[in-house]
């Protein structure tokens, strides 16, 4: 039993609701109790979806289960079809209905429709919601594709010669409450077309059952997003014999080494000047004003692909120290420790945002790079922080064109993580005029009444500034030392999203040399002492 | 009972289980905490329906069950013991505990109330620990503040047999319960406490002399374990919008034997007052067609509010379950010929509403969206059970709720408009 106060995936059949919902065509019965009707509205709030995600839930009661629960399925099912008529049924059960073991895959395949019929079992007490999806989406794939595997894998990447047509890949991976799907997908088809390489079926997002069973008609398959595509990539690969590319281009570096990778699959050769980094990232980032982001300490935390993208993205393109890496995916754990080891840290692979918390809080950062609960996190901490994972929030998924791959999502990435840690600095300046005349009492960066509204806390009305001084006064603790008014003073002088780093470390350091009462001297000598 | 047409329907649904309603509770009682007993869903669902902005430790938590845990039950049990126990350490401040039953606890049989009592002998006089099912399979949305409170009613002390009281059972936002005992103490009635307390372990007692008032229409089995305490439940309308808060404090009066013209003179002005704040949403909302989809059994009190006082024509009222005693009063208010559908067909009820084309329909989150996308306005149920909505002097904040969107629209419409 594991004690969750909030968790970072769902279940897994969310993870199939959302293979169901990005396709067109298809349609869930999940046997489900009522109450897990709830997970509509991640589809129609988090996404402003205008349709309902197209599932039929059993809602089955206490008082069916001494009944015929089977009979309730078949009904259910039976009611779908028709209803909807669609071209491909998934069935599947949540949590619950797992343990009444009514088989509603079997039922259905027993019940003489005409119709593929994917039966989905997805262990609801030891996986997650992007492992469903995952599983979701290669049952689909190969219960549409089998049929055609001829045992003999023929597949040529560089056909498009012979045929004398352009190279035709697939995208695979993109799907609803994913992060940018929506825009990584304009950004890749383009960058693809630039470079005379045409993209066929993109899937699960926008694809229908027929764009399924062309898959194996392209050339090659771009994984996207090894979190949902990487099994289905695989199967097709070991029984069509069809290549697949690993980079996911988010970054400069990482579109480079992706347009690298594409064309040496298909045995393309790579115009120098075709490859050009058309991202305003790099120049941005030499640009004299981001001398301020140098060694700006960053931890990072999210889904795999993501948490190594940005880590690559923070240290080579950005020039900042990553001073955390994680990722709540055990699926994609190896990776993250890979990425983290070659930065020399260690990877932090966990569910417990609590955890999290606490590793942010050691760390120290300046920048926090997260899903939605770490920018809360980061929000009790008074750190500056963008959102680069999933899971998020409605806000999260903005109205404007904002991808994260290519060399579009280069930019806005740049944009995206270096706005707040400029509002982080002119958070610090008005805390150092704040006793300037001009500066009334109320006056705020966004930084200090964001989200205030909603804020639990009597800080909320606090600027950041104040909350680290309110931190610090109240800290008072018999065995620690004390600050004198002349430290307190100096101490406010740094910026507030080191001071609870620097006030930690001059604790620590009076506390060893024995010192009772720290002034500006002591401050001083603590960070000589932690310099050497 | 009146020319309603009480119908039944059944079908695939679209409502929140009772786990839902720790949203609200845990915020009720800040010396409380909830742990549902269940999958990684129940934990998913409390998270997505409070949208949740955690800024803080929540109040609330799930005992995820694993694989290892379904083996065998008595491991289960001592398992869920240990994370009792993890969790007591790590928030000494807790002083009830609610274990909350779900779907899969309830399917594998796991005896909470055997836990519950094995872990009230071990930290008696520290921590006490209740149980309740908010699971989807026995209960919808606000029927969990139903199980939470039955749970508090063997615990409520015992009063004199002599003191009388009145009882205000059912969540209400702090601000409006001051207002309402304030306004009970000028008619003349002098004691008035309510369930659930502001803090968990400041019960109210209870007994042959405890008149009970219910301030929320989904409290049938607390009420019935508060009657079986020996406590007279009163029958009436509920207190939403001004005829109903009117008809709600005069059975209370009517109770304590209070004159009937102390009671009019104290509510008159608010009424006055009241009526003239409704005026302008009255004018917005008059004539405007209804739907009601079921979610938090405030439906039948909502309708005949926006029909009766506001003027709105009512095309259909939905609710989760229909208790005929305790709603006797409401339906007798509303006009004949209203279709109330207890239970649900989602895909046939919205079939209906596609059909019907209504102004407004009041359902839950997951609907909103989708309906908002073919023009039709929206109310959030999930929000009445947020906002202070009770009480003669909230009549207007309640039509407004439902204007707004009704307004919105309107809005939006001429900007459109002033763009073409
Ligand atoms: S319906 Fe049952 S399984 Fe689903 S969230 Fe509610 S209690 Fe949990
Ligand atoms: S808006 Fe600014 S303060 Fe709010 S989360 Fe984003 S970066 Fe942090």
């Amino acid at each position: 039993m594991e004690l969750t106060l909030w968790t970072y995936e769902g279940p897994p059949h969310v993870g199939a609701m959302r293979i169901a919902s990005s396709m067109k065509g298809i349609h869930y019965v999940l046997h489900a109790p009522q109450g897990d009707t709830y997970a509509d509205l991640l589809f129609t709030m988090i996404e402003r979806r205008g349709e309902r995600p197209p599932v039929t839930y059993t809602t089955f009661q206490a008082r069916d289960l001494g009944g015929d629960t089977a009979e309730l399925v078949k009904g259910h099912i039976r009611e779908a079809v028709e209803r909807f008529n669609p071209e491909a049924l998934l069935v599947g059960e949540s949590c619950t209905a797992e343990l009444i073991q009514d088989q509603p895959g079997s039922l259905a395949h027993g019940m003489g429709l005409d119709l593929p019929i994917i039966n989905l079992e997805l262990p609801a007490y030891s996986k997650k919601e992007n492992w469903g999806a995952a599983e979701t989406f290669y049952q689909l794939v190969r219960g549409l594709l089998k049929d055609k595997v001829d045992g003999q894998t023929t597949h040529d990447p560089r056909a498009w010669k012979q045929e004398e047509r352009n190279p035709k890949v697939n995208l695979l991976g993109p799907s609803l409450l994913g992060f940018r799907c929506r825009d990584d997908i304009l950004e890749i088809k383009k960058l693809l077309n630039e470079h005379d390489i045409d993209v066929a079926v993109v899937a699960p997002l926008g694809a229908t059952t027929a764009d399924l069973l062309e898959i194996p008609k392209s050339d090659i398959n771009v994984c996207l997003y090894p979190e949902i595509s990487e099994s289905t990539c695989n199967w097709l690969e070991k029984n069509f014999g069809m290549p697949f590319s690993h980079t996911v281009p988010i970054g400069v570096g990482a579109t480079k080494d992706f347009l690298t990778e594409i064309h040496k699959l298909l045995d393309l050769p790579l115009k120098p000047n075709n490859a050009n980094n058309e991202s305003k990232l790099t120049w941005y980032s030499q640009s004299v004003d981001s001398n301020y982001l140098t060694g700006k300490r960053v931890f990072i935390f999210g889904d795999g692909t993501h948490a190594i993208a940005a880590a690559r993205i923070a240290k080579q393109e950005l020039g900042f120290e990553v001073v955390g890496l994680g990722t709540y995916s055990r699926e994609m754990a190896r990776p993250v420790r890979k990425a983290a080891e070659a930065i020399g840290l260690k990877a932090l692979i966990s569910n417990d945002y609590l955890e999290v918390e606490s590793a942010i809080s050691e760390a120290a950062p300046e920048l926090v790079l997260g899903t939605q609960m770490e920018r809360h996190c980061a929000k009790r901490l008074g750190i500056p922080c963008a959102v680069i994972s999933t899971p998020m929030h409605v806000q999260d998924v903005p109205a404007r064109y904002s991808p994260q791959m290519g060399w579009e999502g280069s930019n806005v990435i740049f944009d995206d993580w270096v706005h707040p840690l400029m509002m982080g600095l002119e958070e610090h300046l008005i805390g150092m005029f704040r006793h300037d005349f001009e500066f009334t009492d109320g006056h705020q960066s966004h930084l200090g009444h964001l989200g205030a509204g909603k804020a639990a806390t009597d800080n909320s009305s606090l600027t950041e500034s104040q909350k680290e001084d309110k931190a610090i006064s109240e800290s008072v603790n018999l065995d620690s030392p004390i600050w004198t008014p002349e430290g307190k003073e100096e101490l406010s002088k740094i910026p507030f999203f080191v001071r609870g780093k620097v006030r930690k470390n001059t604790e620590k350091y009076a506390r060893q040399a024995g010192c009772r009462k720290i002034d500006s001297e002591t401050m001083l000598d603590a960070k000589a002492h932690f310099k050497g | 009972m009146s020319g309603t047409t009480l119908l039944k329907e059944s079908g695939p649904r679209e409502v929140f289980c009772g786990l839902t309603s720790i949203v609200w509770l845990h915020r009720r009682m800040p010396d409380a905490f909830f742990l549902v007993v269940g999958s990684r869903t129940c934990a998913h669902l409390i998270q997505s329906a409070a949208g949740v902005m955690i800024f803080a430790e929540p109040r609330f938590g799930t005992a995820i069950l694993e694989e290892k845990d379904l083996a065998g039950l008595a491991d289960a049990h001592e398992e869920l013991t240990r994370v009792v126990r993890d969790l007591l350490q790590r928030r000494p401040e807790i002083r009830t505990l609610f274990l909350v039953g779900s779907c899969p606890s309830e399917v594998i049989k796991l005896d909470l109330a055997r836990v519950a009592e094995q872990l009230n002998k071990a930290y008696e006089g520290q921590v006490r620990v209740l149980n309740y099912s908010g699971s989807g399979i026995e209960t919808t949305f606000t029927q969990g503040e139903d199980g939470a409170l039955s749970a508090l009613v063997p615990l409520m002390p015992t009063s004199q047999p002599q003191e009388s009281q009145l009882l205000i059972v059912g969540t209400l936002a702090n601000s409006v319960e001051d207002r309402l005992k304030t306004l009970f103490n000028r008619i003349g009635i002098s004691k008035v406490s309510s369930l659930p307390p502001r803090k968990s372990s400041d019960l109210p007692s209870i007994g042959p002399g405890t008149k009970v008032l219910l301030a929320q229409p989904y409290l049938s089995n607390t009420a019935k374990a508060l009657k079986d305490r020996g406590a007279e439940i009163l029958l009436a309308p509920f207190p939403l919008g001004i005829e109903g808060s009117r008809l709600w404090m005069q059975e209370a009066s009517k109770a304590f034997n209070i004159d009937k013209g102390i009671v009019d003179s104290t509510l008159e002005p608010l009424i006055a007052r009241a009526t003239k704040a409704l005026e302008a949403y009255k004018s917005a909302l008059s004539g405007k067609r209804l739907f009601l989809l079921p979610e938090s059994q405030l439906e039948i009190p909502l309708a005949r509010f926006l029909h009766r006082e506001c003027g709105m024509e009512i095309v259909e009222v939905g609710t989760p379950y229909l208790n005929r005693e305790m709603m006797k009063a409401e339906l007798d208010l509303l006009p004949p010929n209203i279709r109330v559908v207890e239970g649900q067909h989602v895909e046939k009820q919205l079939d209906r509403v596609n059909a019907e084309k209504p102004d407004l329909v009041v359902c839950g989150m997951g609907l909103a969206n989708p309906l908002e996308a073919k023009g039709v306005s929206t109310k959030w149920s999930i929000e009445l059970v947020f906002s202070p909505i009770h009480g003669i002097d909230q009549a207007a904040d309640l039509a407004e709720l439902f204007a707004r969107p009704l307004y919105r629209q309107q809005l939006l419409e001429h900007k459109v408009l002033a763009h073409t």
